[in-house]
């Protein structure tokens, strides 16, 4: 196959992958690629990336299909010659039997250096020693853990080795994760080779796609988010001026501005438009397996709150415990956090999430103040514990209410297995999923557009 | 030999060494993009967090290729009056009241709406410009989607037109640089006739190379020990990350003081120059200051 053809489908796949890619862009690729010399790897990734991926989260795609699809056709290429790479590789490492433990050594070394070329060499090695063909689970992913287990390779510190080692301190993460894919490559390509036939291609998983980030760095990036909206909410009016089809006119100003004109209506007044303020409710489950999910969202709630007419908030674990003071007191988040945790009296015996007992709670809670305005949001994995989800009563108090939405901070993947319920709510409510900053806005945004109306 | 007198460059390596000649340490595929856009003539949409040298880039291009830097720094509510042009009312009023007897209707009109009676704001001024300039569009993402649509002619044919006078092409190829902080999603339109060029905090190494050229004086050491202080400090959960720029004000304020090494009664007083948030200086405080003690 030529170059052109094979750029032709990469760009393909870019698009399968949700890339909008226009024709310009792949035109603009080819005029990249005569400027540079195309021959070196970087360049030409580097070039392509320019041309064809135009933010953050589609480099990281484009990333990702870069890889793929050049090893898929280097793979592809070698098979339809017929070099097989591994019995010269697995030869020579038969012939010198492998001391593990200098292995292990090195290995970590290589790590801590971030140096990829010798990670690579390193990961052929490993794989010759410790990952024969045969022993293999033949499932990529399984391998991968099995080989980074027998190395001994973490992230967390071992007191044990001694000092100077790198796996004293623990190894870097990043390393880590480049390490696990450099031997899910190699583990691929020997599959490839044992079964002489390409795997089925897979579309990238919403988990490959996000962006790599540290708990810190996640914060931050919901205080952005949360910034921006704020910015956003504040001008949205202005998009809507010129949408003035559905005005009523006021009689009464109008007849006034005629008296100028002699009775004439020669103005026509409008009554003003008043944007719709919503009187929101949030429960958050804040029990240890949503917590940082749940205190993150009251938080952006409440950085937002100018845009609500009323704004009560709620926590929950097998009680319900109203949270709005906390909010009002204190603007700092690490504050906000503490003081939920240590005064609001949530956790009752077993610290397990009872819904049952907090829609009951909620509804002799709120029961007067809930009309067709109410908006109410409730945050949580729907994970009950085995116990009753009592999907009866939270439909009455879905009833009531004007809108009900659910925000699940779990993957979309994960819903309805083990204990979680979400099903048995999902009738009566919106159900999102929220746990990437971008979903958030989605859902901010959801919820703000609405208002308008 | 040709392009070489037009000063266009001729390889990555020339743009990474110009660049580095003009005090600019291009990481990563700045390079590339830029010869790109010099080779491509395509504006390049530059991303990435506050102070990691956008802006500077432009600068630097500037004066590596040796031309003059047309800057159009944007803000909300910026309108064509201010970015491309606008009528000299003035002078054709006086134009009017000069020759208000003799001459007919049709003959001023013709006149005042000449070139003579346009004020060329920086769009206008880079493509008219005689010799070809370096434009930069600074934060384009504080401006409104009209604005940006407006845009649109310019970038992908370097022309602008004025209802009253027609179509003006450029009569030099501008190098255009569009910068973003990314506080809003551009249009598609806009990215489509760009080349992109995400620019992300330096690694570690890059940064030191950065603050030993800005800062030659200060002790190798001195300098490493600064930059992984910066980089940590990122690390934090902050209003605002320190920036390239900040780390090698530090290193200069650390030069004036004739500190030799940063210890934590150092850190402490000279904190404020990389951490501008009172919120943000207690966190770092807590967090960098016990880890220097």
């Amino acid at each position: 196959m030529s170059l052109d053809e094979q750029l032709l489908g990469l760009g393909e796949q870019l698009r399968a992958e949700g890339v909008a890619l226009g024709t310009s862009e792949l035109l603009d690729a080819f005029a990249a690629l005569r400027e540079i010399d195309w021959r070196e790897r970087r360049g030409f990734q580097q070039a392509l990336s320019a041309t064809l991926a135009k933010s953050p989260e589609d480099r990281r795609v484009f990333d990702l299909v870069f890889e793929r699809f050049f090893f898929r056709a280097v793979e592809s290429a070698a098979l339809a010659v017929g070099i097989d790479e591994a019995a010269a590789a697995s030869g020579a490492a038969a012939g010198a039997q492998i001391d593990l433990e200098e292995l292990r050594t090195q290995i970590a070394q290589a790590l801590a250096n971030g140096d990829e070329a010798r990670m690579a060499d390193l990961a052929r090695l490993a794989l010759a020693a410790i990952g024969r063909p045969g022993d293999g689970s033949n499932v990529v992913g399984i391998d991968v853990q099995r080989i980074r287990r027998a190395l001994g390779l973490r992230s967390d510190p071992q007191p044990a080795y001694p000092p100077g080692d790198p796996r004293r301190e623990g190894l870097p993460r990043e390393a880590l994760r480049r390490f696990e894919a450099i031997l899910r490559r190699e583990l691929e390509r020997a599959q490839i080779q044992r079964t002489m036939t390409l795997p089925p291609s897979r579309p990238l998983g919403e988990l490959d796609r996000a962006l790599p980030r540290g708990p810190t760095a996640d914060l931050a990036a919901v205080h952005r988010v949360v910034a921006q909206l704020r910015r956003r909410l504040a001008t949205s009016g202005v998009e809507r001026r010129g949408a003035r089809r559905h005005d009523h006119v006021d009689i009464r100003r109008t007849m006034r501005a005629s008296l100028q004109t002699g009775g004439v209506p020669v103005v026509v007044k409008y009554r003003p438009r008043r944007p719709r303020r919503p009187e929101i409710y949030v429960l958050c489950d804040v029990s240890t397996s949503v917590t940082s999910a749940s205190v993150f969202f009251l938080s952006v709630l409440h950085a937002l709150h100018d845009s609500f007419r009323r704004m009560r908030s709620f926590v929950f674990i097998e009680r319900i415990s109203e949270v709005t003071g906390v909010f009002e007191r204190r603007r700092d988040f690490k504050a906000i956090s503490e003081a939920i945790s240590s005064d609001a009296g949530v956790a009752d015996v077993s610290g397990y999430t009872d819904y049952g007992r907090v829609w009951s709670e909620f509804r002799v809670l709120v029961e007067d103040d809930l009309d067709p305005r109410a908006t109410v949001i409730v945050l949580g994995d729907a994970r009950t514990n085995g116990r009753d989800p009592r999907a009866d009563i939270f439909a009455t108090v879905a009833a009531r209410a004007g809108r009900t939405f659910w925000l699940n901070p779990e993957p979309r993947l994960y819903w309805n297995y083990g204990d979680s319920v979400i099903d048995a709510y999902a009738p009566y409510c919106t159900v999102f999923e929220c746990w990437t900053t971008r979903q958030l806005e989605d859902f901010v945004r959801a919820l703000s557009g609405s208002m308008s109306r | 030999m040709i392009a070489a007198m037009e000063g266009l460059p001729q390889s990555v390596d020339d743009v990474a060494a110009g660049l580095r000649a003009a005090g600019y340490l291009p990481g990563g595929s700045t390079a590339l993009v830029a010869y790109l856009a010099t080779r491509l003539d395509k504006p390049v949409l530059v991303e990435g967090p506050a102070g990691v040298g956008k802006t500077e880039l432009a600068k630097a291009m500037a004066t590596y290729l040796g031309r003059e830097l047309v800057r159009l720094q944007c803000y909300e509510g910026l309108d064509e009056a201010k970015a491309l042009y606008e009528w000299n009312y003035r002078k054709q009023l006086l134009r009017i009241q000069a020759e208000a007897d003799g001459a007919g209707w049709a003959e001023v009109q013709d006149d005042i709406f000449g070139e003579e009676f346009l004020l060329a704001r920086p769009l206008l001024a880079a493509i008219s410009a005689q010799a070809p300039v370096v434009l930069l569009i600074d934060e384009i993402d504080k401006t409104d989607q009209e604005f940006e649509a407006m845009l649109l002619e310019l970038l992908s044919d370097f022309q602008i037109t004025i209802p009253e006078l027609g179509r003006i092409a450029a009569s030099s190829q501008p190098v255009v640089l569009l910068t973003s902080n990314n506080s809003r999603e551009l249009t598609e339109a806009l990215k489509r006739r760009c080349l992109y060029l995400w620019l992300d905090y330096p690694t570690l190494e890059h940064e030191l190379a950065i603050v030993r050229l800005h800062a030659p004086a200060l002790p190798e050491t001195v300098a490493r020990k600064l930059v992984e202080l910066v980089a940590m400090v990122r690390e934090l959960d902050l209003k605002k990350p320190p920036s390239i720029a900040e780390s090698i004000d530090w290193a200069r304020a650390l030069l004036l003081l004739g500190r030799s090494d940063i210890d934590a009664a150092t850190f402490d007083e000279t904190m404020s120059v990389i951490v501008k948030h009172r919120t943000d200086i207690e966190l770092v405080a807590e967090r960098v200051g016990l880890a220097l003690r």
